[in-house]
């Protein structure tokens, strides 16, 4: 052990090689031989297939194969499947209906870009060419696009044996009579009806995989940009294709940015793995940023009435919820999860709430699949909560801040005071929500702020303060637990620590690196934990041949979960080389002690170092009797419960009362992530999480229109946050340690996008009350026309389209 | 996505561009309206004449009671230009809200008034600030006044084998005052509603807009309403009123016609305002 590096800024390790351009990305990669790969996509969202004519297609210079849905269908391949299934209430299995590599003729596409036939040609350029001249005889059918209308009588189906085009419905909760009860004796009712609205995920890189067999190995290597290489193999290679997993090698190289999007198996993956058996020859497949918008899978997507009731003293007493989950046309990978275990279960949020009903409808559309995007299922329960608070408090002419502390949980550590049950499934593992509250509202001024919104008003201004408090689950995910609620894949983590002769470490983790830094952060954990120099440790991930296993990152389970795999490993190595230590020190295991990379023995300065015990261990010349040379130990950590990262997020606004434009002036954002390895990694992610929540409420939204194209699928008409539409964020940090992991970490990568939306909508509706108009709701993201629209109707509640 | 394939040339002079000019070809710029279109196969021609670096097109100066802008100077240029910022300084501050750095120092006024985008910054400016627009063709040079170059959608008095070579802007007396107010759609930052105004000592204003309607427009109405006024709150107020009145307006999800009207009024006020 040293405390050299850990809770220290170090800088990124990786970045040098990423901002001077030497990234090696999927697209990067060439491989001999190599043909193109470019999709003939349905322009419509709904359309019967009746024939498709390729002959003109395969004349055009320099095209290499074609294949068709039939082509696919008839190698017997059925389609990517769900690795997360959810049952209807009433225990009926959901509706798991087939997602085709391509669509067939005689079927019907399902959703703008829906692929109904691939070209593979010896360069880009030429497949794309001749990907136009494929002759499609479509027959345009109904389409709809809304989960809500989507379930109304007379809608077009989406798949015929979903009928009503649910995937499932669902509860979760109190029984609904309790519920039902307990807000007819409600004092006070504060109910909002809205939508959360659709999100485009933006990874900077767009999606892209090589397929390459090999015909003298007989092995495929699948190149992709995702975010858990060997989850993407057992998927592909187990419900696919067929192919034995050992004849499978997937890399996952440099990935940039996934948030969510690169989780899942997609179509193409499996396609130019299966395809480039056929032609012996590796294919390439890049996503235009075009088809990115329209096919990486979205996030979000609710539509909901929630009722909260308080009694007369504004203590919360019961929450009764029915939400619309928008699927889109398939279920993605783990779509079945999102609304449900990652959403229902979180509707505890902060408070004491003692009873708390969920009815919940999966809904099909002809959209593209709505899966888990950064926060997935938490940001829409926190928006939820939170924006029930601030409205709530409004209503009852309260302080925001006063009525959430009066409902707060406890503070409990998890270890003399145990873990908090809810009403939802869960249990907490320790939380302090006082005090990250009470810090931001110092850093805010209360009633200084209130002051200033008085005076701004006087002078023809509207200012607003929003707040919002979180509670989310990360570290997915104990196994058990998740296998019970219908996981089809255990959500440990592996880690192999190969200490070399020399006494270098080679670290190999089956979580992924896509610019959250773990090359930086796990190198810091392994370094202090051996007590030797950062320089001497490599981080590999990304290659199932390289890693034993993995499940890969998402769910901000990184280092809570891949980073406790590490320290297993370590334990072992340490435990091993002590007894290679005593041996040369000719003193027993009891007498030694780890400091500083190496073996003391107590009280004296005799003294082993990691290095030499490493050479020992290599060449056991002098060695213990009966023990194996080598150190090299492999983990498997499965967490014992989910971690509960928590915090308070403060944003005030000023609202144009002439345009209704929004500027957001300042946000607070007071964290508690549990143990930090690396401020300046968690600030990075808290920022990027924060400009990303920021821009669900003022900025970004999928807008499909009734016949399901997507209208704005480019940088053009789909509004990223950029600097300038951001303040300079004002950060502080509590720290509560996770009792139940070593590193005692909850996870940081998700925070920032979950707390931050309602903070902002809460401020924008704060601003408008506090200028008269008693304003319920403005459907996100507020354009600056819905506030102004807001202003001039001064009504109670802007319904969704 | 990917363009077709074509040929690329990059003349030396407006002479040779104008000689390998047909209907097949494209005048390329700084790209950043035309590449775009290429990507996305939407425009698909045979050949691209290059004329970013012919010398002839670049620079700005002062010429007989005139400021003449070259077709090829970038909005950067622009924004940094002396003699600009001394008679026109609209210009060099609104050459500062076009796109990002990237933009500003590859896009070219010229470009952008060939391109027409209904919601291109510089329209607005030059109509205000009475500038012409000089084409140049295989048989000579031609001169439009702004207010008439913009007929419509991206579409303007530019004719088959004609390249804009310069834009022409009068020197404006002393004590001219001009400002330039934008509402900048989210996402492109293109305008939603983009204002300018040239006020003269004599106390005549000339007002255009850009992002309202599908092409750049003088808004006469305005005018009018400002004749042989001073600016006062309620002259200003009752001007701004007037603005885009009787103009077809454009409608997108950031805003509908009627909320463009409305911020046309606003983004007039405020223009008028700045130059009061
Ligand atoms: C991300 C982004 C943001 C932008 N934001 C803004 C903004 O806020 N405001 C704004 O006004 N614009 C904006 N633009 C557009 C930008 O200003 C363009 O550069 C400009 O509109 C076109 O100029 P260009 O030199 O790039 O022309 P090009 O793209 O090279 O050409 C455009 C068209 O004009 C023709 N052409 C070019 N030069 C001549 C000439 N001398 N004579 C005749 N025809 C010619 C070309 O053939 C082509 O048809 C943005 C562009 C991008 C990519």
């Amino acid at each position: 052990m040293s405390n050299k590096y850990i809770g220290q800024s170090v800088k990124r390790l990786e970045d040098k090689r990423f901002i001077t351009g030497k990234g090696r990305y999927t697209d990067d990669i060439k491989l001999p031989g190599m043909t193109y790969a470019s999709f003939v996509r349905s322009p419509y969202a709904h359309a019967r297939v009746n024939r498709i004519d390729t002959s003109a297609a395969k004349d055009m210079p320099g095209v290499v194969a074609i294949f068709t849905g039939d082509d696919i269908a008839s190698a017997g391949i059925v389609g990517v499947p769900t690795g997360w299934q959810v049952n209807f209430r009433n225990g009926d299995t959901m509706k798991e209906p087939p997602h085709p590599l391509l669509v067939p003729t005689g079927s019907t596409v399902k959703h703008i870009g829906d692929p109904v036939a691939v070209i593979i040609a010896d360069s880009r350029e030429a497949a794309f060419d001749a990907s136009e001249a494929v002759e499609v005889d479509w027959e345009e059918l109904p389409a709809v696009v809304s989960a809500y209308k989507a379930t109304q009588e007379g809608a077009p189906q989406v798949h015929p044996d979903a009928p009503g085009n649910l995937a499932f419905d669902w509860e979760i909760g109190n029984p609904i009579d309790e519920v039902n009860e307990a807000i007819e004796q409600s004092a006070h009712v504060t109910t909002l009806e809205f939508v959360n609205q659709r999100l485009v995920p933006n990874a900077i890189e767009p999606r892209a995989y090589i397929g390459h067999y090999d015909e003298v190995s007989d092995k495929y290597t699948l190149y992709t940009s995702t975010q858990n290489p060997h989850l993407i193999r057992l998927l592909m290679c187990a419900f696919v294709l067929g192919i034995p997993e050992h004849k499978v090698r997937v890399l996952g190289p440099d990935v940039g940015g996934g948030f969510g999007s690169k989780i899942y198996h997609y179509t193409e993956e499996a396609l130019v793995t299966w395809a480039s058996k056929q032609i012996r020859r590796p294919i390439k497949w890049t996503e235009t940023r075009s088809e990115a918008f329209m096919l990486d899978a979205h996030g979000r997507d609710h539509i909901t009435k929630a009722e909260m009731g308080f009694d007369a003293e504004g203590n919360i007493k019961a929450l009764r919820i029915k939400t619309y989950a928008n699927l889109g046309a398939y279920l993605s990978t783990f779509a079945p999860a999102v609304p449900t275990y990652l959403h229902g279960t979180l509707l505890q949020g902060l408070y004491t709430t003692p009873k708390i009903h969920l009815d919940l409808y999966g809904v099909f559309t002809h959209t593209v699949a709505v899966d888990a995007y950064r926060g997935a299922g938490r940001p829409e329960a926190t928006y939820l909560l939170e924006r029930m608070l601030d409205l709530a408090a409004l209503e009852m002419g309260k302080n925001p801040v006063q009525l959430r502390k009066q409902n707060f949980i406890p503070s409990f550590d998890g270890v003399e005071q145990p873990g908090y049950q809810t009403q939802v499934a869960l249990q907490y593992d320790s939380g302090n929500y006082h005090g990250v509250l009470d810090r931001a509202v110092e850093m805010l001024g209360y009633d200084e702020f209130r002051q200033m919104q008085q005076e701004a008003n006087q002078n023809g201004k509207l200012l607003g303060v929003g707040f919002s408090t979180y509670i989310e689950a990360c570290g997915i995910a104990p196994s058990a637990v998740v296998g019970a609620l219908g996981a089809r894949a255990g959500l440990y983590e592996s880690a192999q620590v190969r200490v070399q002769p020399t006494g270098k470490v080679s670290v190999f983790t089956g979580a992924h690196s896509h610019g959250q830094g773990h090359v930086t952060t796990f190198a810091q954990v392994v370094a202090d934990k051996l007590g030797i120099a950062m320089e001497d440790i490599d981080i590999i991930h990304g290659d199932s041949d390289a890693v034993a296993f993995g499940m890969g990152t998402y769910g901000s389970r990184s280092l809570a979960v891949g980073g406790s795999a590490i320290v297993k490993s370590i334990d072992k190595v340490l435990e091993k080389g002590a007894k290679i230590a005593a041996h040369k020190l000719e003193c027993s295991v009891d007498d030694l002690e780890y400091a500083e990379g190496k073996w003391t023995v107590k009280g004296t300065d005799k003294s082993i170092s990691f290095g030499d015990v490493a050479l020992t261990a290599y060449v056991p010349h002098v060695y213990p009797q009966g023990l194996e040379p080598g150190l090299d130990f492999s983990s498997f950590y499965d967490p014992a419960n989910f971690t509960y990262p928590f915090g308070c997020h403060i944003a005030i606004v000023e609202v144009d009362k002439e345009t209704g434009r929004v500027k957001l002036k300042r946000f607070i954002a007071v964290d508690d992530v549990g143990n930090v390895i690396n401020p300046m990694i968690v600030d990075g992610q808290i920022h990027g999480g924060l400009a990303q929540g920021i821009g669900q409420a003022l900025l970004e939204e999928a807008i499909y229109d009734e016949n399901g194209q997507l209208t704005n699928g480019s940088y053009m008409d789909y509004a990223m946050p950029r600097a300038d539409d951001l303040p300079s964020f004002e950060l502080d940090r509590q720290v509560t340690p996770c009792p139940h992991n070593p590193l005692g970490v909850k996870g940081a990568g998700e925070a920032g996008c979950i707390g931050s939306t309602p903070a902002v909508v809460n401020a924008v509706i704060d601003a408008l009350w506090s200028g008269g108009h008693k304003v319920k709701d403005i459907r996100m993201p507020l354009t600056s026309e819905r506030v102004w629209r807001a202003m001039q109707e001064q009504n109670t509640q802007i319904l969704h389209s | 996505m990917i363009p077709y394939a074509f040929d690329y040339t990059r003349p030396e002079s407006v002479e040779e561009a104008l000689d390998l000019l047909d209907d097949d070809a494209k005048l390329l710029a700084g790209g950043h309206s035309l590449v775009p279109a290429l990507k996305l196969r939407l425009s698909a021609p045979g050949r691209l004449i290059d004329i970013a670096r012919i010398p002839s097109l670049k620079g700005i100066r002062e010429e007989n009671g005139e400021i003449v802008i070259g077709a090829g100077t970038t909005h950067a240029e622009i924004m940094k230009s002396d003699l600009l910022k001394q008679h026109l300084p609209m210009f060099a501050e609104g050459a500062a809200l076009i796109g990002d750095p990237m933009v500003r120092h590859k896009g070219t006024i010229g470009g952008s008034l060939a391109h027409a985008d209904p919601s291109a910054d510089w329209p607005a400016m030059v109509i205000a600030a009475d500038g012409e627009v000089v084409l140049r063709g295989r048989n000579g040079s031609r001169s439009v006044a702004a207010a008439d170059f913009f007929i419509g959608f991206y579409s303007t008095a530019l004719e088959e084998g004609e390249i804009i070579t310069e834009i022409r802007l009068p020197v404006p007396a002393e004590g001219t005052r001009m400002n330039y107010q934008k509402f900048a759609q989210p996402a492109s930052r293109f305008a939603i509603v983009g204002c300018a105004v040239v006020r003269h000592p004599d106390g005549s204003v000339r007002v255009a807009f850009t992002g309202v309607s599908d092409a750049p427009f003088r808004d006469t109405g305005v005018e009018e309403a400002l004749s042989g006024q001073q600016l006062t709150d309620d002259v200003i107020e009752a001007a701004a009123a007037k603005a885009a009145e009787g103009v077809s307006l454009n409608s997108d999800h950031f805003a509908s016609e009627e909320y463009r009207q409305h911020l046309a009024r606003v983004y007039c006020k405020r223009a008028l305002n700045a130059v009061a």
